[in-house]
């Protein structure tokens, strides 16, 4: 049943990223309801039904988190939603989740944090726990949208990033994103582009579940299809089978974190404007970019030349792109509602070759503009 | 050219609804770039709750208002808390019987009885609605069609009728107010 609302709304980011949810094809949600993601749960609930669609309210965020795997493996595109509390909740699965290679999205709202923190404000803590969060060496793909408009389009990404590589892909909003209404278009079906997972062309005999193909992706059968499964979160073999040696579980892992760096560039995107001669670049996400975006205009008008970097993509993060910057910059702007996240990343991408000024802010509200325009000042004087 | 708008009352009073139909008129309705930030407690009724919308040509960067061009307040906590705010020469609306103004307050100040007049409607719910008629008359920040068409497509069919005689009532109150106010202001000069 198609379901793309097709048309220009004024819609709350998270209603909008309901819908793109419902546009990608996802039919299957799994969750518990937490402010500030509550109505995306509920959007959901509502519009589920319309496109023949299944909504379970779960009794926890750990079981919502292993539902949605499952109803992968079932073969319809899954995801949840939550927020802090909820998402440290999800992690152990979401671990399994990369280790079986599940195509599911996440999208977690983040608030004022740490614990239960500030409900119903803005906070930025999850970038590093979106992506360390579970134990072990695996990647997974973050995105953050800073618009209703994009909380629909990035949703979308998500789901065709967690198709095309079979893994977990977080979607980082924040709550001024969420409770945020702007325009959002929504395209015809036909003019969105979907992907799909591969399926197994060989026969039920040749299968094996997780044998990849050049690309490092394995094809993926689903319960019910004819073809022989079996899922562990134990190292395993191409066949799914248990094998607990050293032999066994270097390429595996190797692969499961190659996968996705091996594919970083076609997997990053970034904004950018003004980078091209500038001395002093900001550097920011989510909500905070477009704080972001008023405090560079406003250095320019002042000569000051500054440009204005936002991670759309946050992980894999755009290394190759910040060392090359850092080469040639005075300095950045790390601008994010956290104590210290972001920025590390970009310390350890500069490698030292760039001036960097931190603005943090430990949540509640978004940065003004005036605030971001003190660190540009420090990193040009 | 960016505008601020804050609409502010108590919980209950339809102030985030009023809020989202604000910049839906301007957005979808006058094809201008919109956006509402919305400000609450957790309270489900009661306790202070406010919408923020900002309209320009251009998309909105910073999402939050500085100093509000117009002000529609529905409560007296309200008054208190966000009058400082209004911009010099901005626009202050509010409700009558629930703000009473400080003695020394020389604002551009419209006032209504929105809850008054919606009781006489049978139904004190469009109260918010009435405000916001009230808003369009008096400032023309879009016009009567755009707000008209933005209340009608948010409100469940069978409360288009009662919506639209409330907005009809809030707008002619506005330039009925809107003609009062020149007048006074060319007497004063």
């Amino acid at each position: 049943m198609s379901g793309t609302l097709t048309g220009t709304h004024f819609l709350t980011g998270n209603d909008a990223a309901a819908e793109g949810a419902i546009a990608a094809g996802c039919r299957f949600f799994a969750g518990y309801p937490i402010t500030p993601s509550t109505e995306v749960a509920e959007r959901i609930s509502m519009r589920f039904p319309q496109v023949g669609g299944s909504y379970i309210q779960m009794e926890d965020e750990i079981a919502s988190m292993v539902a949605i795997l499952g109803a992968s493996w079932a073969g319809v595109k899954s995801m949840t939603s939550t927020s802090g509390p909820g998402f440290s909740l999800m992690q152990e699965n979401l671990g399994l989740g990369a280790m079986i290679e599940t195509p599911t999205v996440i999208v977690n709202v983040q608030r004022g944090s740490p614990s239960t923190g500030l409900p119903t404000n803005v906070g930025q803590g999850e970038v590093m726990q979106a992506r360390w969060g579970s134990h072990g060496d695996y990647e997974i793909i973050a995105v953050s949208p800073n618009s209703p408009q994009e909380c629909f389009d990035l949703l979308i990404k998500a789901f065709n990033f967690s198709e095309q590589y079979r893994v977990p892909t977080v979607v980082l909003m924040d709550e001024c994103t969420s409770h945020m209404s702007e325009k959002v278009v929504i395209p015809e079906e036909k003019d969105l582009e979907i992907i799909n997972r591969k399926k197994p062309t060989v026969s039920p005999e040749k299968y094996l579940p997780f044998k990849p193909d050049k690309d490092m992706i394995p094809p993926m059968a689903v319960a019910g299809d004819g073809y022989k499964i079996h899922v562990t979160g134990l190292t395993h073999n191409e066949k799914g089978y248990p094998v607990m040696s050293a032999e066994c579980h270097e390429p595996l892992v190797r692969r499961l974190c190659d996968k996705i760096r091996n594919n970083a560039d076609k997997i990053i995107m970034i904004e950018e404007e003004k980078t091209d001669d500038a001395e002093v670049i900001i550097i920011s996400f989510g909500s905070v970019s477009r704080s972001a975006k008023t405090a560079y205009k406003k250095a320019r008008e002042q000569g000051i030349k500054a440009g204005f970097l936002r991670l759309i993509t946050i992980w894999p993060f755009p290394e190759k792109r910040i060392e090359e910057l850092a080469k040639r910059v005075k300095g950045f702007v790390v601008a994010e509602i956290n104590y210290g996240q972001v920025v590390y990343e970009v310390e350890r991408c500069s490698k030292g070759k760039a001036k960097i000024a931190h603005v943090a802010l430990m949540g509640g509200r978004l940065h003004t503009p005036e605030e971001i325009f003190k660190g540009i000042k420090e990193v040009v004087k | 050219m960016r505008q601020e708008i804050r609409i502010a009352g108590f919980g209950g009073q339809g102030i985030i609804l009023a809020a989202v139909i604000t910049g839906k008129a301007a957005a979808i309705f006058e094809g201008k770039e919109a956006t509402v930030m919305e400000n609450y407690g957790p309270e489900a009724r009661g306790g202070a709750c406010s919408g923020t919308i900002v309209i320009n040509d251009t998309k909105v960067d910073y999402p939050y208002t500085t100093s509000p061009d117009i002000m529609a307040i529905m409560n007296k906590a309200s008054y208190d808390k966000f009058r400082p705010e209004l911009k010099k020469d901005g626009i202050l609306l509010i409700e009558e019987d629930l703000v009473t103004l400080d003695k020394d307050d020389n604002a551009d100040v419209y006032k209504i009885p929105a809850t008054r007049f919606a009781e006489e409607f049978g139904n004190k719910i469009v109260a918010n609605i009435i405000m916001l008629g009230f808003m369009t008359g008096v400032t023309e920040f879009v016009s009567f069609e755009s707000m008209k068409s933005a209340i009608l497509s948010s409100v469940k069919p069978r409360f288009k009728d009662l919506n639209d005689k409330a907005y009809n009532r809030g707008y002619e109150f506005g330039k009925m107010s809107r003609r009062a106010g020149k007048e006074r202001r060319s007497k004063n000069r």
